[in-house]
Formats: C-alpha cells, structure tokens, sequence
C-alpha cells in the first residue's frame, strides 16, 4: 500500500555506503565522511553555545565540582559525532588493533573539528558584536567557553576537549559487549542519579534516609564527586555480575503461558501498583505535583494513543478535547462560571463532561473521517485552534469568561468523602493513577477486541480492511470519539485540579506535546506511551509544567522538536514498540530477511506474501 | 485510503455520516447565504426587516471601507499564494504536506528584519530604500532556499517511501524545531521593521491605495510569471513536472529525480523568502510564530486552487486573502457575531474546513503523484 517512490541510489545517505575495498583502510571517502561529520558537529555545536543552553544550564551541576549541565551540553556533540564515525569506518579486512586505532583516531579527528566550531565561535565572540540579532551573543558566554581564561586558551581547549571526547566516543565501539554495558550502566547511574536529585532528596526526606542523600549530593546541587566515583563503581560492579540476568527473566516471563502467564501479569501489576501507592506517602508537595502531571499527560497520551497509535488517524487537535472537558467541567462545577453554574457535584458533572466531549469528537470527528488522512491532520488542528479561538471570543464570552477564563473552581468531590484540589497534590495524584488505571485498562482491553483489530487494519490499509467488511468509517469515528472521551477525564482533573480555566492552556502547543510523548514512547504501544511521558514530562516538563530538569524549561520545545524528527528518522516504531506496529513500519525489511532465509512469513497471520507487496 | 475523500455519487446517502455531512454542508452554504442575503439587505436598507432580523446592532459598510478590506485581502492573498507555491509544489512531488514550509516563510521575515534593519545603521535604508529592497529580497531567497534544501536532505530524503504520515510528522517536528530555534536564537519578542519611506507607507492620492500593498501584489505578479516561465518553458521545469507525473518513468528517462526534488524545494524556499520580505512591508513586524496562520492559510490556498497546480496556487492566495479579510464582516457581523475581528483565524480556519468538505480537490483539480492518484 505504501508504494511511494522507490529508494535511489544513494538516497539513503550513510546507511548506503558504497563497498570498500578491504585492502586500503583509510580511503578519500572516509576523510570526507569525517569532516563532513565534524562540521555538522561544529554547526550543532555554535548552534547550542549560542541557544544559551551552556551558559543557562552552567547553574545545574551534575558532578561536584567536575561537571555541570551546561558543559555536558557541549560535550554530547564531539562524543556523538565521534562515535558515529568510528561506527562508519570500515573495519572489514582490516587486523583488530588497526581497526581500533582507526575508530580512536578517527573519533579524535572528528570531535576535533566539532570542537573547532566552539574555538571558531570564541575569537569571533571576542572580535565581534552581533548582539543584534543574535540575543545570547553574551560575554558570559566568551568567559563560559574560556573557563574565565584568555581567548586563546578557549580556541585550544576546545579543539582538545573536542579530540578527547571525540576519541572516547569512537573508542567506546572498541570495548566488548560487557564492557561497553557497564560502562553504560556506570553513565547511567551517575547522570539518572543526578537528574533524580530533587526527587531522591524529596523522598529521603519523606523517609528520614537524610543521611545517605547529604553524603551523595553536594550542599548546592549536583553529586559529590567522591560518591559518584562510588555509584558508578557500584553500578558498574552490579552491571557485570548482573548481566544477562534481566534478559534470562524476561525471556522467562515471555516463554510462561496460560495461567501461569496471568499470575505473572497480574503480580507484576500489583506490585507496580503498590509502588505507586505507597510512594506518594513518602514524598512532598513538589514530587506529588509531578507525578500528578505526569499522570495528567499519561492519561492524555493513552487517549490519543487510541487516535493515532491503534487507529492510525493523526489528530492534530487533541487539545480540542482536552480544553472541551476542561471547560464543562469548569462551567458545570464552578458557582461563579458566567451564564450557567448548576455546581453539580464533580462526579456527577464528569458524566455529563463525558456525553458533551464525546458528542464534540462525534461532531468533529464526522467531517473530517472521510479525508485523507494528512488532510485530516490539518483540518483536525485548525478544529483545535477553532475551539480555542471560540472559548477565547468576546462572542461568547458571557459563557466562557473569554480571555478571562473561569476561575474560583472548586475541587473534585468524590462521593462527599474527600475533594481533590491542586493544594493537595497526594490526592490529586491518587485521583489521577485512577483514572490512568481506568484508561490503561479500556486501552488494553479495546486494543484485543474486535475493534481494536479493525482499528488496526484500517491503520494498516483501509482499502483492505473495507474490502474485509469493515465499515471503516464507523470505526475510525469510533476511535475518534474513544480519544475525546479518555482526553476529558483529564480535562475535567486538570480544571479542577488548577481551579481555573483559561484559553491560553489550551494552545496548539499541548496537542505536539502530546503527539511528541506517544511518538516517542512509541505508537500503539501502552507500556511505551507511558514511559514516554514519564520520561519527557517528568525530566524535561510539560507545555506549562516544569519538570526535573527545571532549567531546561526555555529549551525543552526545541528538544522536543529535535527529538520528533529524530524519532521519525532513527526509530518511527518509538522507545518501547508495540511488535505488529514494528512489523508494518519495517515491513519491507521483514520480509527481505525471511527471503534470504528462504521462507516466506505468513505463519503470523499478519506477514504478506513478498509478491503481494512488490505489486502494491 | 487510497481514493482520498471520494463523494459517492450513486444513489442516496448510504450511512449515517454520510447523512450528517450533508446537513452540513447546507447547514454551512445556509449559513453564507443568509449572511449575505443579511450584508446586501442591510447595505440597501439599514431599517430593512430582515437586517433587523438577522442583527440589530449592524452598520454595514461604506464603499471605501469595503475597498479597503478587499484591497488588504488581495495583497495579503497574494504573498498567502506566494507561499502556497511552496506546499503545492512539493505535494504535487513528494504526496506529503511540508508542515515546516510555513517556518521558512518566517525564516524569511526574520532574515529581512535582520538585513534591513543592519542596511538602516548603516544608513543605505533610507538613502536608497529600492536598492536595499532588492538586496534583502535576495538575501532572504539565498537564506530561505538554503533552509529548505538543507531541511529536505536531512529530514525528509531518508524518509522518502516511508508511510505517509511519517514524513508530515517529521516536517511537524522541523517546524516545531524551527521556531524554536528562532526563540533561542533571537529571543521571543516581537521585532520591527526600520521605517519604511512615506511612498510605501501612505495611500497614493491618485487610487487611495497604501504604497505597500500595490508593491507587494506587483512583486507577486512579477516572480509569479518568472516561475511560471521556469517550470513551463525550461528543461529543469519539464524535469519538474515529470517527476511531479510519476517518478519512477521520469527516473527511466534519465531524469536525475534526487536533484529535480531537491529544485522543487529550492524554488518553494525561495518564493517563501520573498514571501517572508512582502510580510516585513506589509505589517512591518515579525515573530517566532509568523510563520504559522499564514502557513496553514497558504497550505489552505495550495488545497483551494488545486493541489500540484501553480495558477491555481495563487488564485487560491487570493481567494482566502480576500475571504478572510472580508468574510467575517460580510458574513458574520450581519449575523449577529460580535467581536468578528478576534475570529479572524477561526474564519481562515473555517474556510480551510469548509473548502476540504465541499470540494477536497480545489477549484482547478489536484494534480498527484501518480501512487497517490486514484
């Protein structure tokens, strides 16, 4: 079905490189591939000393007194690029050592030119003045780069940091399979731990462990470095006498069936279960607000996850629902909501949110099901911004409040047992892991019903699932409105849970949030859209929530663009794929592989025959 | 879905979408109506019944006002068609929507602020403002076709072949990052245009017509027949269309379809760089999300003219323009809405929706690539 142009020539960029011959190790073309690796590098790196990011994150240290965020910003880039060269020099042919020294070498050459843009853009810092246009054209950005020395030591230090760091990267490919595991694990641990901090010390305190979190961390941030020394040692001491141990349970889990299977499942559930629980109990204000926003956009990307990941429709307007239940609930509870306020109690206003929000998917969803699926993707943003645009109207702002908003909303009371508001984020949490239990459920259950699998032979080809007799457009309605509802439990939590409502909650912005967490995680995958937003709306923020990682706050958009495009370019399955989204992405590999084995993959039902695809 | 939005012509309406849509759209084509009938009742008679009826509070408008707002649309139309050049072309390539052409419009705007705000210090703004004009026009088509050649090798090249959606959320995620570069790079406010001189600023006395909005409808004219002329009457544009025909045939006539694709986006760069400088004289200021309303409007104009189809780019600019500048008043106002001026977006919005439910292949037909095509 996905029959667009066929590959070129060449039009694959690296992953097509031409054959090498074996005898001459280093050739013309790895020279050029080199520099054209360090000089992106070089660009990405001015890019990010001049994004402020360096200077804007010097403050958040990650090793006492060693190393600070604001640096690893710029040492990512050498040691990235290193590593990718040293993976794209060919070691066929060649003996082991020499092989290695190439990768080293290269890795050093490379991050060398990378560093270069950093000593390039330090003379120019000093000799110039573009302050105009470019905002961080700073001083202190001269001085960050020198570490408070001459120029001149800034233009050398960088063309050495850039070859070190360039060197270890492509030296990393040296290190056999266990080693490279722990080291990775010993990075890690030292950097979790460090992007961990408030919420370690949080939770310590909640548990009166005090005393451990004064020794790791340093009085004003960032880890001792003596105690990182001790994790890494320790975690890496736990990689090597763990290996292979993870992979030996998993593959255990996996080889279960039957009840036993169940009782697995339903064990580890429990206990993940537990955990949740109990640790709000230990942990303060700020920790609880962040699981609850975390929960909050959980909630959020399950429902999408319906759209996009099981049905395959892009919605870009999501928010829509999101600001629909938001503001139902808002006019439905609220005493002081404009023109109507019948203060239902909040249990009660959530049914009638419901109906509302999944009449709105119904009457959004209509129109725009029979288009194709990227004109859909437009016309469902310009709905998004629509109803955003019509909340903030003078027009009915005798409804809504316009720009205004509703404010003075009361919290959720359930049953008249307890009400949940923002002061209480414990509860607001609590409240949320309930409904996130309730979506990861219908999720679960929907994607192995009957619609679940016609959603994902419509995503799949919807010719052909028409042709199975499926009324494709019932169904994609379906999941439509499926989406809305699950978006206005949280709608109606995050109105409730801010006590005031405004348009400007509810830009675009929160829909691409969102979108960038399911595609991240990975699409149609529940485990991966929950670890995608725990991941990046814990450690990075939400469109309005800071997360771990406050200061990254300014940057954290353009991360999340970045990380978009380079999902869709590196891994379009996500972090933790669902296997049959896998399989159609990678098709065409799948089935090249089971033709060189000379067997034709259909046992699962869902493979093609090679032929039917190459027709298509 | 292969054949796209396909109305069934056959009998009656078979589901119960079916049905709603089409109480749709009469409920929408009623609604025009009746604001129109409203406008041209109230215009004729401001006391008539039905005017009352429709609202009590209307004005109408006068003749020069009503010039006015269709003057603004047209100009505006025509830079919305300039950019629109840009989605149509590489939709009629490449079959997917460039989410971030809108983005290089913007990179456009803000690299003429840059230019023509430095020509200001230096005072050759003012001393030779045609000059100046021109060399930031060429500076911002260098920068602009820049960005989209550089964007279409390193995001969507490697993904060409992949599902659809695929390439649209990786050009979501490049505008996404676009605009954010821009707010780190330039910081988030909003920056200004140097003045520019009273000709260019003040109606004309002879057809009380703003300088600027004459100069930005030539301008459009003007590289809207030099493109035409590019890709009708040069090799490059014949290589153009062929790949735009079907990709694989044009590939066994020994056209290079790698660097036709990479002209395409070159060409839409470019137009959206003068795109972005018409803007800078048009309203004279420019921020991170320039780019973003007058991209989904351009892409709207591109879907209104007719996908893959030049004329129909710019025919479709200057319909939106225009309805967008005079729809809310013409329609809306006699209907009761007030504050029409703040739903200026969700008309473009709604303009978009409804050109896409009543007429999905625009007024002049798509022309697809051939695997998207049946």
């Amino acid at each position: 079905m996905t029959a667009t142009l066929p590959p070129e020539t060449g039009a694959a960029g690296a992953s097509a490189e031409p054959p090498l011959a074996a005898s001459r190790p280093a050739l013309a073309q790895d020279w050029r591939r080199l520099v054209r690796m360090g000089a992106v590098g070089a660009v990405a790196q001015v890019f990010i000393a001049l994004s402020n990011m360096p200077v804007r994150l010097d403050e958040r240290v990650i090793v006492k007194p060693v190393l600070s965020l604001g640096y690893l910003t710029l040492l990512i880039v050498p040691f990235a690029a290193g590593h990718r060269v040293g993976h794209q020099i060919k070691r066929e042919g060649m003996p082991q050592h020499a092989a290695g020294a190439h990768e080293v070498a290269g890795g050093a050459a490379c991050g060398a030119v990378a560093g270069g843009g950093l000593s390039l853009l330090a003379v120019l810092l000093a000799n110039f003045d573009l302050r105009e246009p470019l905002v961080n054209w700073s001083p202190m950005l001269a001085e960050l780069l020198a570490f408070g020395n001459a120029t001149r030591f800034a233009v050398v230090i960088w063309l050495l940091i850039g070859a070190a760091v360039g060197a270890l990267g492509g030296g990393l490919r040296l290190l056999g399979p266990r080693t490279r595991r722990a080291v990775v694990t010993m990075a890690l641990a030292v950097g979790g731990a460090a992007v961990l901090e408030p919420l370690v010390v949080d939770l310590a305190e909640g548990m009166r462990l005090e005393a451990l979190t004064d020794r790791l961390y340093a009085r004003r941030g960032g880890i001792n470095w003596t105690s990182a020394l001790g994790l890494a040692a320790g975690s890496g001491i736990l990689a090597v006498l763990g290996r292979g141990r993870i992979q030996q349970a998993r593959a255990h889990i996996a080889e279960l069936e039957g009840a036993q299977r169940t009782r697995t499942n339903g064990l580890l559930i429990l206990a993940t279960a537990a955990v949740l629980i109990v640790l709000p109990l230990f942990a303060g204000k700020l920790t609880n607000e962040l699981l609850a926003n975390v929960g909050l956009f959980v909630l959020l990307a399950l429902g999408l996850n319906v759209v996009v990941g099981l049905a395959g429709i892009l919605d870009l307007g999501y928010v829509a629902f999101f600001a629909v239940g938001s503001y139902s609930a808002a006019v439905l509870t609220a005493a002081t909501s404009p023109r109507i306020n019948p203060e239902l109690p909040w249990l009660v206003a959530l049914i009638v949110v419901v109906i509302i929000t999944g009449l709105v998917g119904l009457f959004i969803g209509a129109p725009v099901i029979r288009m194709r699926g990227d004109y859909l993707a437009i016309v469902t943003l310009g709905f998004g911004e629509i109803i955003r645009l019509i909340f903030l109207s003078d027009w009915l702002s005798g409804w809504f409040g316009g720009s205004q908003g509703i404010t003075k909303i009361p919290g959720a009371g359930i049953f008249g047992l307890t009400s949940v508001a923002g002061t209480d984020p414990r509860r607001v949490f609590y409240l949320v892991l309930a409904f996130c239990a309730i979506a990861i459920y219908v999720s679960w259950r929907l994607e192995r019903s009957r619609l679940g699998r016609a959603w994902m032979a419509v995503r799949e080809d919807e010719t052909v699932a028409e042709a199975m007799g499926i009324n494709t457009v019932n169904v994609k309605l379906l999941a439509f409105v499926v989406g809305a509802i699950l978006g206005s439990f949280s709608g109606a939590i995050f109105a409730n849970k801010v006590g005031s409502v405004f348009p400007s909650s509810f830009l675009i912005l929160v829909s691409m949030v969102i979108l960038v967490v399911v595609i991240f995680g990975g699409m149609g995958s529940i485990i991966g859209v929950i670890a995608g937003a725990a991941l990046l709306i814990g450690v990075l923020g939400g469109p309005k929530q800071p997360g771990l990682l406050q200061e990254f706050s300014e940057f954290k958009l353009l991360i999340y663009g970045a990380l978009l495009v380079w999902m869709m370019l590196a891994r379009p399955e996500g972090l933790i794929p669902s296997a049959r989204r896998t399989r159609e992405l990678h098709q065409e590999e799948f089935l090249q592989d089971a033709w060189l084995r000379g067997e034709v993959d259909t046992d699962d039902g869902n493979g093609a025959e090679p032929e039917a695809t190459e027709r298509s | 879905m292969r054949q796209g939005w396909a109305p069934r012509r056959t009998g009656a309406p078979r589901t119960g979408v079916d049905q709603f849509l089409t109480v749709l759209r009469v409920f929408a084509v009623g609604l025009v109506l009746i604001g129109l009938a409203a406008f041209i009742a109230q215009e004729i008679n401001t006391d008539n019944a039905f005017a009352r009826w429709a609202n009590p509070d209307a004005t109408g408008l006068t003749g020069a006002q009503f010039r006015g707002l269709v003057v603004s649309g047209i100009a505006q139309g025509a830079m919305y068609g300039l950019i629109a050049l840009g989605y149509s072309m590489v939709y009629g390539v490449l079959g997917f929507i460039n989410f971030a052409h809108g983005e290089v419009f913007m990179m456009g705007a803000m690299t003429g602020m840059i230019t023509s705000n430095k020509l200001a210090d230096a005072g050759l703004w003012e001393s030779n403002f045609i000059g100046s004009l021109i060399f930031i026009v060429i500076v911002s088509m260098i920068v602009c076709t820049l960005v989209a050649v550089i964007m279409e090798r390193v995001a969507y090249r490697p993904l060409r072949g992949s599902p659809r959606l695929i390439p649209l959320i990786t050009s979501i995620g490049v505008s996404f990052f676009i605009q954010n570069a821009s707010i780190v790079l330039l910081g988030p406010a909003a920056k200004a245009y140097p003045d520019v001189p009273d000709w260019v600023k003040d109606k004309h006395t002879f057809i009380q017509i703003e300088g600027s909005r004459i100069l930005v409808v030539v301008v459009a004219a003007v590289s809207m027949g030099v493109l035409w002329y590019l890709v009708e009457h040069t090799k490059g544009g014949k290589a153009m269309r062929a790949v735009a025909e079907d990709a694989e045939i044009a590939a066994l006539m020994g056209i290079n379809v790698n660097r036709t694709i990479v002209k395409v986006f070159a060409v839409g760069g470019a137009m959206a760089g003068l795109a972005g400088i018409l803007w800078g004289i048009l309203f004279r200021s420019v921020i991170h999300t320039t780019g973003f309303l007058p991209g989904i409007k351009a892409f709207s104009a591109a879907v209104v003219g007719g996908i893959g189809h030049l004329g129909g780019a710019m025919a479709g600019g200057l319909s939106i323009g225009v309805a967008e500048s005079v729809g809310p008043l013409l329609i809306l106002e006699p209907l009761g809405v007030s504050g029409v001026s703040q739903l200026r977006d969700a008309v473009a919005f709604a303009v978009l929706i409804g050109v896409l439910l009543l007429r999905p292949a625009g007024i002049f037909g798509e022309r697809l690539p051939a695997e998207d095509r049946t």
